[in-house]
């Protein structure tokens, strides 16, 4: 009797801890919104948001040239990671010999683990000084973002993409082999269209991820505040656009700040919840 | 057995954090003054907090960035004893109580490489605002001008469109950098980039540029010949007192004064010698 009770209290108890993870979400939501929300009502979201002035100092807060800024660093990210980051997968899990995969495995893991500081001081140092020489341009640039970016999301496409191969039952290989198919077009024809929602899944995570970095971002980037023309122009993203000016905002530009995270917030909360509803539809 | 370190970790380590975090946060705040703000005053707050402590054993001086509009936020809010503030206080914040600590030169670099080695302000306003876009005009070689300016809000920002723009807006396509140190990274590292940094923080890998034939250097600003100057305020919530009040009578005293005139600064001492 008395054991039920303190188990019934190590429970609640537990409940709570598990809940406060979700009270720190809510409150990161609520003051987000309770900050930008009236600034996005003030000037209207369509000013906001398809804007193409941003300069705080004459209270003109559009962010269009930084939603766009996102959207082609995040495609280029995406258009240099996905090729690489599958190719590694299916090595992985089908082509490598085990003695290598206990070394190759680790150091994907390890290229999570680097911090985004490190990228960023990397691609400036390495990176902005090849194609400013090579490519013309300031060599701060859309560019030279992508392909900082494309690295760090490797990790995120090659292990939640390989757990969805492994996930696959193993008659499906069986089976395909035991037609007659090459090894080659198991992987091709078979395994991959069988994973494909967990890869997909992974590649939006990817996405989510690319969306959000920030830091090396803000060293990589050169952050103008313009429309790009070419992917060796300089352009901000969202969240670096609130990294490099939070310091000194106060007033309206402030909370053009916290607006900027909003949309950020959409966005990101779109694209988990698309991840989540793919790696659901599990294959059948 | 794995319920077993879960034991050992509410029994032993647990309280042993918790304690040290308590006791770390216990030494915090024994003793000392905050002082929060302008990324431009930080590393010269930073010297004569150094000094300062030298001269006075057991005080301790914390010196943190952030931006002058931080700083002065946090003066108000009472987190910071003292705010560093690169522009003079707008608005609301006029009723603080502020000291110019020193005035700064504002120099416009370009790399060390750079054949171009002054301009007029007005040239200076045109590259900035867009109306000049290769150096070939300037009498450099034919390559398209690369501006790197401060971000928006920051007070080197606000003074140089002050001091240099006047109603012109910087170009758009200029590239955004968050710091002084930032900037002097990018011309340091692009032959065809232009900027503006404090001037004593100038290195051997930029170059500051003339302006209108007049050399950015301390002689220049005490003798008001160079004007690209602003001043570099403390803050306080009200009339200072106690270690903060001994910290600025320290920043104001003329040994002080002279580590920050060697430093590249502009002393509060100096009195304009004639011409």
């Amino acid at each position: 009797m008395k054991l039920e009770i303190k188990e019934k209290i190590i429970e609640k108890i537990f409940l709570l801890i598990a809940l406060s993870s979700i009270l720190i979400l809510g409150l990161i939501t609520f003051f987000i919104f309770e900050e930008g929300f009236p600034l996005i009502l003030k000037l209207g979201p369509k000013a906001f948001l398809f804007g193409e002035k941003w300069i705080p100092s004459k209270d003109l807060f559009g962010i269009f040239p930084m939603i766009v800024g996102s959207f082609w660093v995040t495609l280029g990210a995406l258009f240099l990671g996905i090729p690489l980051g599958l190719a590694c997968t299916i090595f992985l899990s089908e082509l490598i010999p085990p003695s290598l995969g206990t070394l190759l495995r680790p150091a994907i893991q390890l290229l999570a683990a680097i911090p985004s500081v490190i990228y960023g001081f990397w691609g400036l140092i390495v990176l902005v000084p090849l194609i400013r020489i090579y490519l013309g341009g300031p060599g701060l640039s859309i560019l030279t973002g992508s392909l900082v970016l494309s690295f760090m999301i490797l990790p995120t496409i090659i292990t939640i993409s390989e757990d969805s191969l492994k996930a696959l039952p193993p008659s499906y290989k069986a089976g395909a082999l035991a037609l007659g198919a090459t090894h080659w077009q198991t992987i091709w024809r078979v395994l991959i269209p069988a994973a494909r929602s967990g890869i997909v899944a992974s590649i939006i995570l990817g996405m989510g991820r690319a969306i959000g970095e920030t830091m090396a971002m803000i060293m990589i980037l050169g952050n103008a505040v313009q429309m790009p023309n070419s992917i060796l122009d300089s352009a901000r993203t969202l969240t670096t656009n609130i990294g490099i000016e939070m310091g000194y905002a106060s007033g309206d530009h402030r909370q053009a700040l916290f607006a900027t995270g909003i949309v950020l917030f959409f966005i990101i909360m779109a694209l988990n919840i698309l991840a989540i509803f793919l790696s659901r539809r599990r294959v059948d | 057995m794995k319920n077993g370190y879960i034991k050992a970790y509410f029994k032993w380590i647990f309280p042993i954090l918790l304690l040290l975090m308590v006791s770390v946060g216990c030494q915090r705040s024994k003793a000392g003054i905050t002082v929060a703000g302008s990324t431009s005053v930080e590393p010269f707050a930073e010297l004569l907090a150094e000094e300062y402590m030298s001269h006075h054993q057991g005080s301790h001086i914390y010196v943190q960035g952030g931006g002058s509009t931080a700083g002065i936020e946090a003066v108000r809010s009472h987190a910071a004893n003292i705010g560093m503030s690169s522009r003079s206080l707008m608005g609301t914040e006029k009723s603080l109580y502020a000291v110019t600590i020193a005035k700064d030169a504002i120099a416009i670099i370009v790399h060390a490489k750079n054949p171009v080695e002054g301009l007029s302000l007005v040239k200076v306003r045109d590259v900035f605002s867009g109306k000049i876009i290769n150096w070939k005009e300037l009498g450099g070689h034919d390559h398209p001008i690369i501006l790197v300016t401060r971000e928006e809000g920051s007070g080197t920002r606000e003074a140089f469109q002050k001091l240099v723009m006047g109603e012109e807006e910087i170009s758009l396509e200029a590239l955004v950098q968050d710091s002084n140190g930032a900037i002097r990274q990018v011309v340091a590292g692009d032959p065809s980039a232009v900027g503006y940094i404090s001037l004593g923080l100038i290195n051997e890998k930029v170059k500051a540029l003339r302006i209108s034939g007049v050399e950015p250097s301390v002689k220049n600003i005490e003798s008001r010949r160079y004007h690209l100057v602003r001043p570099f305020l403390f803050v306080f919530n009200g009339e200072p007192t106690g270690e903060a009040k001994s910290f600025l009578d320290f920043v104001m005293s003329p040994e002080a004064q002279r580590l920050l005139s060697k430093e590249g600064l502009v002393s509060i001492l100096s009195k304009p010698s004639g011409g």
